[in-house]
């Protein structure tokens, strides 16, 4: 009990945790606001906005209600604005690792040993965790977390290396240009001599290349060489098809993320909640799974006729915080009320 | 009209097409009975991903409307084992003339 109690000293408290900084986690921060609750939010992202940050921050989207046009971006912008007032706290770059019930409510725990109490958990996940795309090489596994990896946790790990870093966005190039004095020797490796990381760190990479303090090699990943997890050589293909050895012992790939479902799949398993095709069946009057306090919203979440959009999910945050609130302020009643008129919520607000 | 789909496994599905649909679509409204054909496809068809990238059978390659310069760019940042043959096939869209088209699942695809 001890450690428990070590914990609960460091834990945050709040009224609802929401896992998800997405658009509906961002617009599930509203509707509690609106009802004098409070929320912490995580997310795996250095930033939030969920897919609408990671995947598509400049495409339009035509279909949210009164805005005849948005980017992903502009949309989480104005969230973050409509937010503002009720002050949410945001515990980004780190995975929901843990969702338990306590004696008082319940308590999610992250990757980075961030504890939060609260009342209600909301499940705003998404398509899941963002996590790095990793090439589809069956050798890759007894590799990985030896000498292939995906992320610089550790600066120093590479130091005497003789790294190759695959990619050409804005991790590959900031790494080859942060790693390249620490490292023994250094290959850039990407599909093809276009990237589209910002202009100047490629101009200094190109620069270095030419100074011969770096390789720069255009080519695809097709395989990796060596034994108990320590890699020797990349195999590669360039755009005419020959193939050609690198050596190497470390691996950095920078492909990109994809969406995986991740701890929080498990975590409703262990709480007895069936899931259905990876998403999580709520009933659709609360958006609340069969687990009392545990809700689901957005694209996550299963129900019949259930749609992944953005205005849905906007539609369920709105009925979980109505139900939320009864966890929040047990016994109390909740007064239904317009923002147009109703001065008690234009004071939450912040309207003068 | 059918759509002839290979999956990850090798086997062969002959599914039923909708014309106007696009061939990812197609393909993951079957998977719904058929789990073999799961196609990823996380950003639904925005060009922001390459998660329904297939191999067209060679036969097919040349009927088909070319990929435009955003495919075509997304599939050199995006897809792994990119061949001649590679498409997003949420940019092929079904027609009468494309009745009978053979695409493969490619790796990188499976959700």
């Amino acid at each position: 009990m001890t450690e428990t109690q070590a914990q609960g000293e460091t834990a945050h408290r709040t009224d609802v945790a929401i896992i998800g900084a997405g658009p509906v986690g961002l617009f599930a921060v509203f509707e509690l606001g609106l009802l004098g609750i409070k929320a912490h939010l995580i997310d795996i992202l250095d930033r939030p906005g969920g897919q609408c940050a990671e995947l598509y921050p400049e495409k339009p989207i035509y279909d949210i209600p009164a805005l005849p046009v948005v980017s992903g971006q502009e949309l989480t912008d104005r969230l973050m604005e409509q937010i503002k007032p009720f002050s949410p706290v945001f515990h980004l770059s780190q995975m929901a690792t843990d969702i338990a019930k306590t004696e008082t409510g319940w308590r999610v725990t992250t990757d980075m040993d961030v504890a939060i109490d609260a009342k209600a958990v909301v499940i705003a996940a998404g398509g899941g965790s963002f996590t790095p795309k990793k090439p589809p090489l069956k050798e890759l596994p007894e590799f990985e977390g030896k000498s292939v990896f995906y992320a610089v946790r550790r600066r120093e790990a590479f130091a005497g290396k003789n790294l190759v870093i695959a990619g050409g966005g804005d991790s590959a190039l900031d790494w080859t240009l942060d790693l390249l004095p620490v490292v023994n020797s250094l290959t850039l490796l990407h599909r093809r001599d276009d990237f589209r990381a910002a202009p100047h760190s490629v101009a200094q990479m190109r620069k270095l290349v030419e100074e011969g303090k770096m390789k720069l090699e255009i080519a695809n990943l097709k395989g990796l060489e060596g034994e108990n997890g320590q890699v020797s050589a990349l195999t590669v293909a360039r755009a005419d098809k020959s193939e050609d050895r690198i050596p190497c012992d470390t691996l950095l790939a920078f492909y990109g993320l994809t969406m995986k479902l991740g701890p929080v799949g498990a975590l409703c398993e262990k709480l007895g909640i069936a899931l259905e095709n990876n998403l999580i069946p709520v009933d659709t009057e609360k958006f609340e799974t069969s687990v009392d306090g545990l809700f689901a919203i957005g694209d996550i979440n299963f129900y019949p006729g259930k749609l992944k959009l953005i205005l849905s999910g906007f539609h369920e945050a709105a009925l979980m915080a109505q139900k939320a609130f009864h966890y929040v302020y047990p016994g109390q009643k909740l007064r239904f009320e317009y923002t147009t008129s109703s001065s008690n919520l234009q004071e939450k607000l912040g309207v003068k | 009209m059918k759509l002839r789909v290979t999956d990850r496994e090798g086997h062969d599905h002959e599914i039923d097409a909708i014309e106007g649909w696009r061939v990812m679509e197609i393909i993951r409204d079957h998977a719904m009975q058929t789990p073999a054909l799961a196609i990823k496809a996380e950003c639904g068809a925005a060009l922001a991903c390459g998660t329904c990238h297939v191999y067209v059978d060679a036969d097919w390659v040349d009927r088909l409307v070319p990929p435009t310069a955003e495919e075509t760019e997304r599939m050199e940042e995006d897809v792994f084992a990119l061949e001649d043959n590679s498409r997003l096939s949420c940019q092929i869209l079904m027609t009468e003339e494309l009745d009978g088209l053979h695409v493969t699942l490619a790796p990188g695809s499976e959700p």
